[in-house]
């Protein structure tokens, strides 16, 4: 019997009810897998953490959504209830500024996480599942921002959901019937609240449990992989640290980390509410949209300066969706590192594309 | 680097349980006694977020006097219902010309009373309690205390009712 969970059984009450649950549920198993299981440990180790940093936030966001869903009433009352939890309700504000701040601390975890996985070549075989589940993820995860920014229905989150719509409606063809679809007619209104509320809180986490689940069971099934470094040093040269309790416990103290992070910065930095939503008022200037859309919001932006009309619409959003599917076929392409000249490659452009986003963020925030 | 320093160096020895606490122990109190902290922090605002409703009601409920305008037209032999605080009550114009205003919550199950002017009683239609409409009593079926009775004050134009 090894120690920790000898000493678990030390203590009378706590004993009895382990062996209890341990005859049932099999515990011994779990803590023999999870023992066995092992975490490479490398200079790059601490890029491991951002996969379960975004976990965190995604489960502070269900716990909080939870809470704002007790008083958030969708339709024509919208903004008035979340006036009512911002300014009414005691420690409303603080849930909403929690539910604001970690959705968009997750969007950063998940990228930090994605851009690490990808520099680590950690998509290649037999991965390339958990690149594309990933992927998946980061979409639904879009969505879930750009849904959740029109319910409070002031004035920035009518704005953005107006001209965010205008995305998809200037594909050819289908686009303006696809738009109407998602607004429920021709404009932004009490009816688009619902629909984007129904998305928001059934829809989206319907489809994001299920792919976390397989996301998380890939990583289970083919453990953490090593950065192309770590893999040229002979077996005896690599280190790991067993998964149960120190992988975990270091996993958790990151957990505890961004729980401060959080609690600091939705107390001292509350979440504002906007004046209310006003068909008939013009778009306030300097109006732009969250940093993790402002890099599109750029493109279009210019492609619309240098080729006016559609045109430059379609030539921006055809790059977007260009880059999308080369960023979800490097599996394919970057499969093995005896392949150097295709690794190179892919490195290259992995740089370029956080290179690129992040210019084209600051210099979407310098023009607003 | 500090990924080299081991979480926790099982091969240590245990302090002598002698000497006060061993380490084990000393590091459990402490991760307990730091997540109660948290637990609390966190557990705090959630309260008072989800009972800041019921804390409103309870200030409500508080209330001492209703006024009901218009009520003093009241169709002799009739009721009607009106919201002493937060719960319902009725307020009843006897043929004999008396006024009576009682708690309309049936003292079994918390269903609404209601006032049957043909048979001169209040009844809860929920398990068949019944109550006289004069006092409050109850005088049939399981509810086991009468009804609150209130003080009513009629003048022209309104009808005050007043915590008895």
């Amino acid at each position: 019997m090894d120690k920790s969970s000898s000493a678990v059984r030390n203590s009378g009450l706590v004993a009895s009810a382990y062996t209890w649950l341990d005859e049932r549920l099999g515990l011994d198993e779990i803590i023999a897998f999870a023992r066995h299981k092992t975490v490479p440990q490398h200079k790059h180790s601490f890029w491991y953490y951002w996969g379960g940093i975004s976990l965190f936030f995604f489960i502070v966001q269900c716990l909080t959504g939870v809470l704002l869903l007790v008083y958030y009433r969708p339709g024509p009352e919208a903004y008035d209830s979340v006036r009512q939890i911002t300014y009414d309700i005691e420690f409303g504000w603080l849930i909403r500024s929690a539910h604001s701040w970690s959705a968009n601390l997750m969007v950063l975890a998940v990228f930090v996480h994605m851009f690490s996985v990808y520099l680590m070549k950690a998509y290649r075989k037999p991965r390339e599942f958990g690149w594309w589940s990933g992927l998946g993820l980061l979409g639904i995860v879009m969505v879930f921002g750009f849904s959740g920014y029109l319910l409070p229905m002031d004035e920035l989150a009518y704005f953005a959901t107006k001209v965010g719509l205008e995305i998809p409606a200037s594909m050819p063809v289908i686009g303006p019937f696809i738009a109407d679809l998602l607004r429920g007619g021709p404009e932004v209104n009490e009816i688009t609240i619902q629909r984007f509320f129904a998305l928001h809180v059934v829809v989206l986490p319907a489809l994001f449990l299920p792919l976390l689940m397989f996301h998380l069971w890939l990583v289970q099934k083919h453990g953490n992989a090593v950065p192309p470094s770590e893999e040229e040093k002979p077996e005896a040269l690599r280190r790991s640290m067993p998964f149960f309790p120190n992988f975990l416990a270091k996993d958790l103290a990151m957990w505890l980390i961004a729980l401060n992070a959080l609690a600091l910065l939705a107390s001292l930095f509350p979440w504002d509410l906007g004046p209310q939503a006003d068909a008939l008022s013009p778009a306030p200037v300097g109006i732009h949209p969250e940093w993790y859309f402002m890099s599109q919001f750029q493109v279009l932006k210019v492609f619309g300066r240098w080729f006016p009309g559609m045109t430059g619409e379609l030539l921006g959003i055809g790059m977007f969706t260009i880059a999308g599917v080369v960023w979800g076929l490097i599996p394919l392409y970057d499969r093995d590192s005896k392949l150097a000249m295709r690794a190179r490659i892919a490195t290259w452009i992995g740089f370029a594309a956080i290179a690129g986003l992040i210019l084209l963020t600051i210099w979407g925030y310098a023009e607003v | 680097m500090p990924d080299s320093v081991p979480m926790n160096d099982a091969s240590a020895p245990l302090e002598d349980p002698q000497e006060g606490m061993s380490r084990r122990a000393f590091v459990a109190m402490g991760t307990a006694l730091v997540g109660a902290v948290y637990g609390a922090a966190i557990g705090y605002p959630v309260y008072r977020y989800l009972s800041t409703p019921a804390r409103r009601a309870a200030s409500a409920a508080a209330v001492t006097q209703v006024d009901l305008p218009g009520a003093d037209k009241l169709e002799i032999g009739s009721a009607m219902m009106f919201k002493f605080g937060t719960k319902p009550a009725l307020l009843i114009h006897h043929k004999d010309d008396t006024w009576v205003a009682l708690d309309a919550v049936c003292t079994h199950l918390g269903c609404t009373v209601q006032f049957e002017p043909e048979q001169d009683r209040i009844y809860c239609a929920c398990h068949g309690g019944v109550y006289d409409p004069r006092t409050g009593e109850n005088v049939a079926g399981p509810p086991p205390k009468p009804l609150t009775k209130f003080n009513v004050e009629v003048s022209d134009g309104q009808v005050v009712v007043r915590r008895a």
